[in-house]
């Protein structure tokens, strides 16, 4: 398990390097630093020094990838590759565009983004369960044909409609709880509770109809037969067995988003105004603030491989046939 | 020529797919094991409901891709013609008259009056604030106040009556032709239709196409003389913007999976065949790609051609041109990020089938490798591909309004529901509320992803084999009459 573990870290490394040499190839090499200043200084201020002043501030003035006015192994070091690439794999963001710590940043945002997609999860895989099974156990009926079909529309539905649809009725018609923003401590409730509902509403429509189809699969196993068989009532064959093997692929499923819940969600938090990383990233793209999209870039690398690694050692905790080896 | 034809790199790659998609139906109709699962896709009533509002999209969306410029008359020298600067397409030219009617600004749906109040001069001098009448939008009418709800009214009446009217005559046409196959007469066949008693669900059919047919004449009766759903900020009609969004999303969904296809097709196959290091490299190149937010990624790329477009100016002749070339962008790099999926679903698959006799036997008798791969893997994986196809096709017309939304999806310039929601989401907070353009996107939007889910649905029950549980039947009576039957 051990051996297994640290294999899986190691081998998290070439594809950290990839992710690294493919941001950098697509920051710099497709568009230079003279692209990149020019577009932030905008049509009018563009002169040759306003440009070389605004990469030597940022430090973007070094050659990409080999110095050769340097020594030894500075030469290597003072590069643009080493400072901004190289330099993620100890998590150091370095600075963004308007002067401020990144990695001071992200460690004080992430606690709104957690206090959001903690509970957009959570919640949403109880609801998401409860509505599945429910569809289940009055499989072929018109309940669950009615619940398929609210499944259907409601994943069709935008995102953006619930956001917007819910901010405008709750917040504006009914006056329940503020349109926007958000607060520390105890206060957060009211701030959160409207994302947090809007969030698990909107993802009924695909969750719920997705743990139908696992329900029903373990129904037509050989097990739950014999289960019936030896006389077990409809409802504890359901939470007695069903319940418990579905949730296999379900857990699985579900770890592999836990690590980037850190990152929190883009929509949500630039609508309702919560300082979290994902209203951070949008701000970034809108701004075109490039150290900050790659440092999350780098981020969210990182958290997926974890998810990964996580998901393998559940599959061993929920289900012992798995040995990983 | 009246006209001189503008081919943008997208129409092209829209009607390279359509080529391609006809082909594709001409050779599964001659084959018999091909033509059957779509035959249970055609015997889907949802499914086909789907496949209807689908299509009425899809016409749209290949009127709106059939560019050209309008000869202008009269400037031109002896000889010699002049073409309008103005890209318009065929779609535009038949909504001629809603595009050509602006007003001053934002009007609710039907409205005659202006959302916004002016001050407006009286004959004798004296200035009073109130909404003015629109230029276009009801100008027919003499004293609004009393006519407005009985013209309203007679044209819904007028123009539900003449959608009834094509509704009969297509039924009927429909109809006359399963009459004439099954050799029966035509009120027979009619009968049979409206019972249900026809393998391909004609009942639900034919109410879809009636219930488009009687909406879309009320539309166009209701449009001659008003905005249907308004007017935007700059005044443009909503109807008209959200009919030319429906292009817009459709190149999205269809040319991302064609950009997707061949990578996920190649690589994913690649890696379950040939295993060992091509299957190592393979697994990784994906990994690390899907390692990256699919949004940031995007992003990244769209941030990078901004600046590639926005430092070279002359590249890009008209704004039109431009705009094209980044939705063509937009669906590339979305086909990038979305091909590690289906990618990763084919490698396991062809893992599984070329440990299967026939193609160890097909290995043991000394045959290639790339004939194996096209002969036997290939149709046996091509199942995964459609139904990837098809259920990719509404989460990326979804995906679409989310990323304009952020401002890395297409160029401002163009009608998009990202777009539309976009520039209204920020009138939410007037009063009273602005409220027809986003509901317009959003019912567009609906629509269009609703019908492609249940289209899709409908394809992935009758090609996966692994599909089972038999989706529940919504006719009670079929299903007696089946067993009945057997």
């Amino acid at each position: 398990m051990i051996g297994y573990i640290v294999r899986r870290v190691l081998y998290a490394i070439p594809i950290l390097i990839g992710v690294n040499l493919l941001t950098f190839a697509l920051f710099f090499v497709v568009n230079t630093p003279d692209d990149m200043a020019r577009m932030q200084l905008g049509a009018k201020r563009v002169t040759p020094e306003a440009i070389e002043r605004w990469k030597a501030e940022r430090g973007y003035d070094k050659p990409l990838l080999w110095n050769d006015s340097a020594d030894g192994i500075e030469r290597l070091t003072d590069t643009i590759f080493y400072d901004k690439s190289v330099r993620l794999f100890v998590f150091d963001f370095g600075n963004a565009d308007d002067g401020r710590d990144i990695a001071h940043e992200i460690s004080t945002r992430m606690g709104p983004s957690l206090a959001l997609a903690v509970p957009v999860f959570i919640i949403g895989i109880l609801v998401n369960i409860s509505f599945a099974l429910m569809m289940a156990f009055f499989r072929a009926t018109y309940l669950d044909f009615w619940g398929v079909v609210s499944c259907v529309a409601m994943m069709s539905i935008s995102g953006l409609f619930y956001i917007i649809g819910g901010q405008y009725l709750i917040s504006k018609v009914w006056h329940l709880v503020p349109i926007s923003g958000f607060a520390g401590g105890t206060d957060a409730l009211k701030f959160v509770i409207l994302p947090v509902v809007i969030g698990v509403i909107g993802g009924i429509g695909a969750g719920a109809r997705w743990y139908r189809t696992i329900f029903l699969e373990e129904i037509g196993k050989d097990y739950v037969r014999t289960a019936r068989a030896k006389g077990l009532r409809e409802s504890a064959v359901l939470f007695g067995h069903v319940l418990k093997n579905g949730m296999i692929p379900i857990l699985t499923g579900a770890v592999v988003v836990i690590p980037t819940l850190f990152l929190g969600s883009l929509l949500m938090e630039s609508f309702f105004g919560i300082p979290g990383l994902g209203s951070y990233t949008i701000d970034a793209i809108q701004a075109q603030d490039f150290a900050i999209v790659r440092a999350m870039v780098f981020l969210g690398a990182v958290l997926y491989i974890l998810g990964l690694l996580l998901t393998d050692i559940s599959y061993t905790l929920v289900d012992p046939r798995v040995r990983l080896t | 020529m009246p006209f001189q034809p503008v081919i943008l790199w997208t129409d092209a790659l829209v009607f390279l797919l359509l080529a391609v998609l006809i082909g594709v139906v001409v050779y599964v109709r001659k084959r018999e094991h091909l033509r059957k699962p779509w035959q249970r896709v055609s015997q889907s009533p949802s499914g086909m409901v789907g496949a209807v509002v689908l299509a009425f999209f899809v016409v749209i969306g290949l009127l709106d891709s059939l560019h050209f410029r309008v000869r202008l008359d009269g400037a031109a020298p002896a000889g010699k013609s002049v073409y309008a600067v103005e890209i318009t397409s065929v779609l535009d030219q038949m909504l001629s008259s809603l595009r050509q009617r602006p007003e001053k600004t934002y009007s609710a749906p039907l409205a005659y009056r202006s959302y916004a109040r002016e001050t407006v001069e009286l004959p004798g001098g004296r200035q009073v604030r109130e909404y003015p009448r629109l230029t276009h939008g009801g100008a027919h009418l003499k004293d609004p106040e009393k006519e407005w709800a009985g013209d309203v009214g007679r044209r819904v009446l007028a123009g539900g009556a003449i959608g009834f009217i094509l509704w009969l005559l297509t039924g009927t046409i429909l109809c006359a032709a399963i009459a004439h196959r099954s050799g029966s007469s035509l009120d027979r066949a009619w009968l049979s239709v409206m019972r249900g008693e026809l393998d391909v669900p004609w009942r639900a059919i034919l109410m879809t196409v009636g219930l488009l047919l009687i909406l879309a004449s009320i539309t166009a009766t209701l449009a001659a003389k008003y905005h249907v759903l308004g007017t935007s900020k700059v005044g443009e009609d909503v109807l008209y913007q959200s009919l030319k969004s429906i292009r817009t999303a459709l190149v999205i969904g269809t040319l991302t999976t064609l950009v997707m296809l061949p990578f996920a097709i190649l690589l994913g196959i690649a890696a379950g065949y040939f295993k060992g290091w091509a299957d190592d490299i393979i697994q990784y190149l994906y990994t690390t790609l899907n390692a990256i937010p699919a949004v940031l990624l995007i992003a990244a790329a769209v941030l990078m051609m901004q600046v590639y477009i926005d430092t070279r100016p002359q590249a890009f002749p008209t704004a039109m041109e431009r705009a094209d070339l980044r939705l063509l962008f937009l669906c590339a790099i979305l086909g990038v990020t979305s091909w590690t999926g289906l990618c990763r679903l084919l490698r396991g698959e062809t893992l599984k089938l070329r440990e299967l006799d026939y193609i160890q036997a097909a290995q043991a008798f000394g045959v290639g490798h790339a004939r194996i791969i096209t002969r036997h893997i290939l149709p046996n994986v091509m199942h995964i591909v459609l139904i990837a196809v098809v259920m990719e096709f509404s989460g990326l017309v979804l995906a679409e309004a989310v990323l304009s939304y952020v401002g890395v999806g297409v160029d401002p310039s163009m009608t998009s529901f990202g777009t539309m929601i976009n520039a209204a989401r920020l009138e939410m907070a007037r009063d009273p509320m602005v409220w027809w353009s986003l509901a317009s996107a959003f019912g567009f939007m609906f629509l269009l992803v609703l019908s492609a889910n249940l289209f899709a649905d409908a394809v992935r029950d009758a090609f996966d084999p692994r599909v089972a549980v038999k989706p529940f039947r919504f006719s009670l009576r079929g299903a007696l009459r089946k067993k009945a039957a057997t």
